[in-house]
């Protein structure tokens, strides 16, 4: 219990880390995995085979590899001397990008074909077929499986905190090391977790409720 | 004299400015099935041809070929003088003028029925939303179903929502209207209500093409009758020659089967 009140500001940074770090990469995912599940099912065979590359290499790579890549590699080539922060969010944003490409997709194979040739044939691009007709009516249906990857990202986010950003399992790992019962610190930072992952499933019912599409 | 010769070394035998919708030589095969075979098909402009056959004649692939829902395999199809372009932006800004109505309706679900009328004038014909709104309305009225602007798609009865998909088509200014099959969903009761609006379009002068079992429409508003079997056009005739006096085999046999009930 006294954990919790002697660590107060380390538990609050946690918290709010790992609150930044979900955000951030989880945006990120977001609009990654939407522009990718466009080229997956664009007509243009190149753009089909990056989509098809990106989810099988994303998807299959351990995160920890990942990170791994993002923390040691990436700074060598591209991003020299960024913060943990912007490399932890692009190794889960990344990673997570290819789960949300393939809910969407999913979700983009519920529309009934019909609607997308309708929109083709009064004149439609394949860009506006897709942004105006079938995405909206995709959204629904990914909605369940969006809640469920947000919530799987919210937890892999504790794995930025083994890669010197400061999050929930970072503090946790802080105060064990320290000599704390382990039992209050998992129970504190459980909360904190399940603060997150409750908040977005709630947002996401929420969502479903009012984006319901009479057919 | 010379530029007759010019226009006519260009397009073939016929005033090229009369044909509207070329096919020539068009093959088309689903996986062995050859459904189409060598079609070979005039369509002139203010012309209605119908297209009448028994089921999986190819008369619907024939349809959607004429804008490339369905692509060919051999042989080629000009609208208006153009070659159908591959899938893109021209082929996009070709299909804006060819309106089709399709058997299951297809409205946009998400949309209101006055939004799916000016869906393609604003963002294809970039009219600006008033001036669309305007248009939307005064073809939902001239389809009757003006009442109904409102509502979701969902809400209208087929014979509506068919008759919303033929607005929503007009309302880009078509050259030339593809119907395939545009009351074969419908009940009974409602398929005279689509039927009166196509009607009034063919008096109007519009291009058409119908695919359709209706035989009465056939009759009374195609300049021409195309039976299609096996993936052939086997016969080509103008209305009371082919219903009275086939020449086929085929036609004969097609027609014995379901005028005399």
């Amino acid at each position: 219990m006294n954990v919790l009140l002697d660590y107060l500001p380390e538990f609050r940074d946690g918290f709010l880390g790992t609150l930044a770090i979900t955000a951030s990469s989880g945006l990120l995912a977001l609009v990654l995995g939407v522009l990718i599940a466009g080229f997956r099912v664009s007509p243009i065979p190149p753009l089909r085979a990056f989509g098809t590359g990106w989810v099988t290499v994303l998807r299959n790579t351990p995160l920890t590899l990942l990170f791994l890549v993002a923390f040691f590699v990436v700074p060598q080539i591209l991003f020299q001397g960024a913060s943990p922060f912007v490399l932890a969010t692009l190794a889960l944003g990344f990673y997570t990008s290819s789960f949300v490409c393939e809910a969407v997709r999913s979700g983009i194979n519920t529309v009934p074909l019909g609607q997308a040739e309708a929109a083709r044939s009064i004149g439609m691009t394949f860009t506006q077929t897709l942004r105006l007709i079938v995405l909206p009516q995709a959204t629904r249906t990914v909605l369940a499986p969006l809640s469920s990857i947000l919530i799987a990202l919210t937890k892999n986010s504790a794995i930025a905190g083994a890669f010197s950003f400061a999050e929930l399992f970072s503090v946790s790992k802080l105060l064990n090391d320290k000599g704390y019962t382990v039992a209050w610190i998992f129970l504190w930072t459980a909360l904190g977790y399940l603060v997150i992952t409750f908040s977005i499933s709630g947002l996401f019912r929420l969502l479903e409720r009012r984006m319901g599409v009479a057919r | 004299m010379s530029e007759v010769s010019v226009t006519e070394n260009a397009g073939g035998p016929a005033p090229a400015a009369d044909r509207l919708v070329v096919l020539d030589h068009v093959n088309k095969h689903f996986g062995a099935l050859h459904v189409l075979q060598d079609i070979d098909l005039t369509i002139n402009r203010g012309e209605v041809v119908v297209v009448i056959g028994p089921s999986g004649s190819g008369k619907s692939t024939l349809c959607r070929t004429i804008n490339r829902l369905e692509t060919i395999d051999s042989g080629s199809i000009t609208i208006d003088g153009k070659p159908l372009p591959q899938e893109g932006r021209e082929l996009a800004r070709l299909r804006a003028d060819v309106g089709m109505v399709f058997q299951s309706f297809n409205l946009f679900a998400h949309k209101t029925v006055l939004e799916n009328v000016m869906l393609g004038q604003t963002k294809v014909r970039r009219t600006d939303k008033a001036k669309a709104a305007e248009k939307a309305r005064a073809l939902l009225d001239r389809v009757g179903v003006g009442t109904q602007a409102d509502k979701y798609p969902a809400q209208l009865s087929g014979g509506q929502q068919q008759r919303v998909a033929i607005a929503r088509a007009l309302a880009m200014d078509p050259k030339v209207m593809l119907f395939d099959e545009p009351t074969s969903a419908l009940d009974p009761e409602m398929i005279n209500e689509v039927l009166d609006v196509m009607q009034q379009l063919a008096r109007d002068g519009m291009t058409m093409v119908v695919v359709t079992h209706e035989m009465g429409f056939a009759r009374s508003a195609a300049n021409r009758v195309v039976f299609m079997a096996d993936g052939r056009i086997v016969e080509e005739a103008e209305p009371n020659q082919f219903f009275n006096n086939p020449r086929s085999e085929r036609a004969k046999d097609f027609l014995s089967k379901i005028l005399h009930h």
